[in-house]
């Protein structure tokens, strides 16, 4: 798009889209949000970008294919989610380790549903980038 | 790990894989390798639930109503397996007919995802992840759709994914007002607590959203433009897997949630019969009306989603089984007719039935293998297609509703016209460049294996029907008593 206000504004859109989209990632925990609508949001952030600038410019700024994007945040969902039953439970049962627990506190909490909502979140934006970017090419 | 998420594993490690591998030309052998084992475990799932008894696994340990159940019941565990086997046929087929760019683009790694999707849809026992298994399919079946291709087929695909989005907004609105309802989303414990509600205005609502979304999803009358728009442009391979499947995710909701979770008011069953008896009417006047092989085989797809609806609006037991009669027969027989119509592309040189023919001459073992699954469609004994379009007869005149008895044997008659239109054109007269144009164009081995067992497959279930009919005739008895699945969904202890 050809118009410098867009573009200036594009430019501030970009930055606070991909913030907010992080922010709804980790919201989603214990709050509405989470991987998906986060992976949307981030997705918006790029689409806006690519109609300030270019399809290049677009790959340039992401760094990665964003299909190698979404294929590793689909591996990493499906390992968050098989690792349940590996070490005994169910599929997609929680897995926690809190580092640094004190007697008083749990300490610093890693999880594999965090994980799983990473993955879901790349999935989504590697997936809905390599998909528009694609429709791109042939208008 | 629970048999009943085997299924649902297996296509996203396989697509996972195949997108690794997809320079390297041995994603294709990973497909049909997943396809493959997606097919056997899914014959193990219906193994188990053969006896009536019905498997749940809940997610992550939370117990239900709380955390995501996934549910094989007849039902599910046969749409289960039919996708595997639609999903192995095409797999192997796309062998020979995906080329190297597509696969380069990720097309196998795409196509175990779509499977995924439908797996997920077909075993879910919760409304909402119903919701995100719809997500997974049709940003897969997009992406498919787009890949590698050009103006034509992103005319073709932007309405069906317009309309699929509207069917989504319906869909998520009638979630919302049944959470607000119950406040709750598994399926099990909605039919508990819906039992116990009086009909209200928000229920009818809520009916009439869901018969929307999912009535755009299935493609019937008056929703179902969008499907000849977009089935007859992609790869062979792809339109295949379309025609066999995507449909019948929407016509599987329908009959989940209508009997499931709750049945059907007479008014809405009303509607939704005179829904199904046109759509049966006219998708088969618009295919009459077509000249390419897979825009009147997409038209058939319409008119055949009618008898399926028809079994459901019908509401009686037998009228079930002859819809899950009519699903799995016509799954087979739909992907089998658009592989063939790969191949009548492929010898011949064209989709348009006035620029081909020949083909009886040069191929007469594909003429049979045609002929098998199109009379199969149109309901000729002994194939399969007759069963399900008997049983559904039966089931209307038992209702004495003669109307749609009528229609169904009508429609059956036109269906035959539209066949004999493309074995007369394709297959009987000459090529209109002369029958040398056929000459020295070979079918490979990855075509005539999936189109043979297919044809096989339709064979079978038409000379045995009482295996499958027992099959159809529990699984309805457990869609209309579902006390057994929210037995096994809730434990003893329904809340």
């Amino acid at each position: 798009m050809n118009s410098l206000i867009y573009k200036v504004g594009a430019n501030l859109l970009f930055g606070i889209l991909l913030v907010f989209s992080i922010f709804m990632l980790l919201r989603g925990h214990n709050e509405p949000g989470g991987g998906f609508i986060g992976g949307l949001i981030g997705a918006v952030a790029f689409i806006v970008y690519k109609m300030s600038e270019n399809i290049a410019a677009t790959k340039k700024v992401l760094r990665v294919n964003p299909e190698h994007l979404a294929v590793f945040g689909l591996t990493i969902a499906l390992a968050a989610g098989l690792m349940g039953p590996a070490l005994g439970e169910g599929v997609f049962a929680g897995q926690w380790l809190f580092v640094g627990g004190t007697e008083d506190t749990k300490g610093w909490p890693i999880s594999s549903v965090l994980l799983f909502d990473i993955g879901v979140y790349l999935t989504v934006l590697g997936a809905i980038v390599a998909l528009v970017l694609e429709m791109e090419r042939h208008l | 790990m629970s048999p009943v998420l085997w299924p649902l594993v297996i296509p996203f490690v396989g697509a996972i894989l195949c997108f690794m591998t997809r320079h390297t030309g041995i994603d294709r052998w990973i497909s049909v390798a997943a396809a493959l084992a997606h097919t056997v475990v899914s014959i193990l799932l219906v193994v188990e639930v053969a006896d009536g008894s019905i498997l749940a696994v809940q997610l992550g340990d939370w117990p239900a109503p709380f955390g995501i159940s996934m549910v094989a019941d007849g039902l599910g565990a046969a749409m289960t397996l039919i996708t595997g086997i639609t999903g192995l046929a095409v797999a192997v087929y796309s062998i020979s007919d995906v080329g190297q760019r597509a696969a380069f683009s990720g097309f196998h790694s795409l196509f175990q995802m779509l499977l995924a999707g439908v797996t997920g849809a077909f075993l879910t026992g919760d409304l909402f992840n119903l919701y995100v298994w719809f997500e997974v399919m049709l940003i897969s079946s997009f992406g498919l759709l787009v890949l590698n291709k050009g103006r034509d087929t992103l005319r073709g695909a932007m309405p069906y994914v317009a309309l699929n989005l509207i069917s989504t907004i319906f869909f998520l609105t009638a979630v919302g007002l049944l959470y607000g309802l119950t406040g709750s989303l598994n399926m099990a414990h909605l039919r508990v607590t819906l039992d116990g509600l009086e009909p209200s205005m928000t229920l009818s609502w809520v009916t009439l959203l869901l018969l929307l979304a999912f009535g755009i999803k299935s493609a019937v009358f008056p929703l179902f433009f969008w499907l000849p728009a977009a089935y007859h442009t992609p790869a062979f391979s792809v339109s295949a897997i379309f025609a066999g499947l995507l449909t019948k995710v929407g016509v599987y909701a329908l009959i989940r949630t209508f009997t499931t979770i709750m049945p059907l008011e007479p008014l809405f069953a009303d509607i939704l019969l005179w829904c199904a008896l046109l759509t049966m009417f006219v998708g088969v006047i618009g295919a009459a009306a077509q000249q390419e092989v897979r825009q009147i085989l997409s038209f058939h797809i319409v008119s055949q989603i009618g008898y399926m609806v028809l079994g459901l609006a019908l509401n009686s037991r037998l009228a079930l089984i002859g819809a899950m009669f009519y699903l799995i027969h016509h799954i087979i027989v739909k992907a089998n007719l658009f592989l063939v119509a790969g191949v009548i592309h492929r010898v011949t040189g064209g989709s348009q039935l006035k620029s081909i023919g020949g083909l009886y001459a040069a191929q007469p073992i594909l003429a049979i293998l045609f002929l098998i699954p199109a009379f199969s469609l149109a309901g000729f004994p002994p194939l399969s297609g007759f069963w399900a379009k008997y049983v559904l007869i039966q089931a209307s005149m038992e209702l004495s509703d003669w109307i749609a008895a009528g229609t169904a044997l009508l429609v059956g008659l036109l269906t035959i016209y539209s066949m004999t239109k493309i074995w007369g054109e394709a297959f009987w007269k000459p090529h209109p460049a002369g029958d040398d144009a056929l000459h020295g164009k070979g079918i490979a081995w990855s075509a005539w294996v999936p189109i043979g067992t297919l044809a096989a497959l339709t064979v079978i279930i038409g000379l045995f029907p009482s295996p499958f009919y027992a099959f159809a005739e529990m699984s309805a008895q457990s869609l209309l008593d579902p006390s057994g699945y929210i037995e096994a969904v809730l434990g003893g202890s329904a809340p």
